[in-house]
């Protein structure tokens, strides 16, 4: 049995090729980084932060500065070095109904995307995760009323019971982000349990029992750190969603309010542009959806990464 | 299995109750006076009262969920307070345009997914592959308002004059009308459940007119219907190519599969007769969980392509403290939702039967 002539998996090769035992995120580092996918993901993010941190130095305006001494609204882009007139003021991305910059707008848009992404993910991780960690633990009726209650929540389309949740909390972008993290927990809340519910029984517990650590220890210390390679993959595809979601109410106008330069809500209010100033659509879209793309790919790769089952 | 069937649909009883009751608190909880909503800022103390008792508004809650679910019992949604008309005529007329558009874009999902993800598994790792996969990354991150919005620019503008061109707004070119089948198959003297359900069918226009077989105008509504079913129908056609994808290589890598191919059965035949069998049960979940993301995503497409669906009307309800159509509309969704996921429950039982043994 020892002359096995085929060759080693490749992970299996590499690990006794030499590289030393580096620890899980060490070698998670590195499984990211083989992922192309992730690659990308993080490439296009990378340039998404530093839009949202340096905005005021990118954007050639503030975002709601309005240009009254301009003939028109709803301008075509201007570009110098394009061939527009000098005499004009520069717009890369055109100039919207309230005479503002979209260029300047789009920009700024990146830092309230982004926030709204990590917010609303981060609210819906912490409640779920809570919910059902004590759910998974504790078991028994608790378990039983908990899940069931999640079960209603998820039996909704979720952007239809977050546009009722958010009538009722009233229209804003702070309620809009409420709304999608209340729709999102019963998500996080099955992956949580799920995990819990795999190493509850396992020896290490059971010894962490014996040896007297409080059920409060035993949850937090011992069980829950299996639950964080699911929720941050999960999360990170969640990210995507809220955004998504997110936009989507303030596109139908119960999310951020003007002059807030929210992508969803400068698509929402120039819909009907489309025939006459496309351009007013099609670069807060863009933004959005690039955005969208790159907490996709990301979570992608990090699932490839995190999970050996789905190496291929 | 009939056990399993009885099993899961005692289940749903629960989750059942649970959606009426959450549906019937959100809508007692908006802000706002549904009576200054509906009668306008004119509206006396005593016309309130009166408007209230006719209601039900001024019982105490418990009372009020209790008449609620009575209500509900003998079919009655109860009467729009914005139209003064019932929930159920509004239902008639608006839901069709839903079930229309959700069932092509699921349609579109399906036959497209299916087959992006077929033929980027049959040529894994080849420019086609490498695409697919590409094209469905971006499918899945491209919002439904921003596609439908590119679509409607790119097919109702730039293409305007040209063989491509695709209406960008409503269900029908000016001048087509559509007469009800009852009409037109002299039923009018129908009355009861069976008219309202023929009445719902004839608001399914490609439905009315291949029955009738009116062509043209057959032709005219399918046109109206292609880019927002391909606005809608994207990000779950990108899903279901990527699960697709991925469910067939795991099962191409099995045993039997070699055994089939080591029998010297053509390649062709063992991806499409003994592959494509199995790898289908993770695709079958994913078309269920991707009807939630229909649904809400109706409610942006409609807006985007001015369709009068249930979607566009919730949405309209709520700006207009309609109550008694937001919880109606809510609940007639979320039910269809409830029983389209009992049914992909089901399927996956058949085509499993670990499933309905545990």
């Amino acid at each position: 049995m020892t002359t096995t002539t085929q060759p080693l998996p490749e992970v299996v090769a590499d690990r006794l090729a030499g590289s030393p035992a580096t620890g899980i995120w060490r070698d998670t580092l590195r499984n990211i980084l083989r992922q192309r996918n992730a690659l990308v993901g993080l490439a296009i993010l990378g340039v998404l932060v530093l839009m949202a941190i340096f905005a005021d130095q990118i954007a050639t305006y503030r975002p709601d500065h309005v240009f009254r001494d301009e003939t028109g609204r709803r301008n075509d882009p201007c570009i110098h070095a394009l061939g527009c007139a000098t005499s004009q003021t520069q717009h890369l991305f055109g100039t919207d109904a309230n005479q503002q910059d979209v260029f300047s707008r789009v920009v700024h848009g990146a830092r309230i995307s982004l926030q709204v992404g990590f917010i609303t993910v981060g609210f819906a991780i912490l409640l779920g995760a809570l919910i059902g960690a004590v759910a998974g633990f504790v078991g028994g009726w608790v378990d039983n009323v908990v899940m069931r209650i999640m079960d209603v929540l998820l039996a909704f389309p979720a952007l239809l019971l977050a546009i009722a949740i958010v009538t009722v909390l009233g229209n804003g972008l702070i309620n809009a982000q409420l709304a999608i993290g209340i729709v999102a927990i019963p998500i996080y809340a099955r992956v949580t349990r799920a995990s819990v519910l795999s190493v509850r029984e396992q020896d290490f517990v059971t010894a962490a029992r014996a040896l007297g650590e409080s059920p409060h220890g035993i949850l937090f210390r011992r069980i829950m750190p299996n639950a964080l390679t699911p929720l941050i993959v999960q999360g990170t595809l969640g990210i995507a969603g809220a955004i998504l979601d997110v936009a989507a109410l303030s596109f139908l106008g119960l999310g951020a309010q003007p002059p807030l330069a929210e992508w969803g809500l400068m698509i929402g209010a120039e819909r009907n542009s489309v025939f006459n100033a496309p351009h007013l659509l099609i670069f807060p879209g863009l933004a959005l959806a690039l955005t969208v793309l790159a907490f996709n790919l990301l979570g992608d790769g990090l699932r490839d990464a995190l999970d050996p089952r789905l190496n291929r | 299995m009939l056990r399993y069937v009885l099993r899961r649909l005692l289940l749903s009883i629960p989750v059942l109750f649970g959606i009426i009751f959450i549906v019937f608190a959100l809508a007692r909880l908006l802000p706002g006076d549904p009576c200054r909503a509906a009668l306008g800022e004119r509206a006396t103390e005593a016309i309130c009262n009166a408007f209230k008792d006719r209601y039900g508004l001024n019982e105490p809650i418990p009372v009020q969920f209790a008449l609620y679910l009575q209500q509900l019992a003998t079919g009655d949604l109860g009467d729009s307070i914005k139209f003064g008309r019932p929930v159920t005529e509004l239902l008639i007329e608006r839901l069709p345009v839903t079930v229309e558009l959700t069932l092509y874009a699921l349609l579109f999902a399906i036959v497209f997914g299916m087959l992006l993800g077929l033929i980027a598994a049959y040529r894994r790792n080849s420019a086609v592959d490498v695409a697919t996969m590409i094209g469905a990354n971006l499918g899945v991150s491209i919002p439904v308002f921003v596609l439908g919005l590119l679509l409607a620019y790119l097919f109702g503008v730039l293409l305007r004059d040209t063989p491509f061109a695709l209406p960008p707004s409503g269900r029908l070119s000016a001048g087509l009308a559509v007469k009800p089948l009852a009409e037109q198959w002299g039923l009018q003297g129908l009355g009861g459940p069976p008219r309202s359900v023929l009445d719902f069918l004839s608001n399914i226009y490609t439905l009315n007119f291949l029955v009738t077989g009116q062509w043209d105008k057959l032709a005219d509504a399918l046109k109206h219907m292609v880019l927002p079913a391909v606005a809608l129908g994207t990000i779950p056609m990108a899903i279901i190519a990527r699960i697709t994808r991925s469910s067939l290589l795991d099962v191409l890598g099995l045993d039997y599969i070699r055994t089939a191919r080591a029998k010297g059965l053509r390649d062709r035949l063992v991806v499409f007769r003994h592959a494509m069998r199995n790898a289908l049960l993770p695709v079958v979940t994913v078309i269920g969980l991707s009807l939630g993301a229909l649904l809400g995503g109706a409610v942006l497409t409609e807006t985007v392509f001015n369709l009068a669906g249930v979607g566009r009307s919730v949405y309209e309800a709520i700006t207009g403290r309609d109550y008694v159509v937001i919880q109606a509309f809510t609940l007639v969704i979320s039910i269809g939702y409830l029983i389209v996921n009992l049914l992909v429950d089901v399927s996956y039982a058949y085509l499993d039967p670990r499933i309905r043994l545990s």
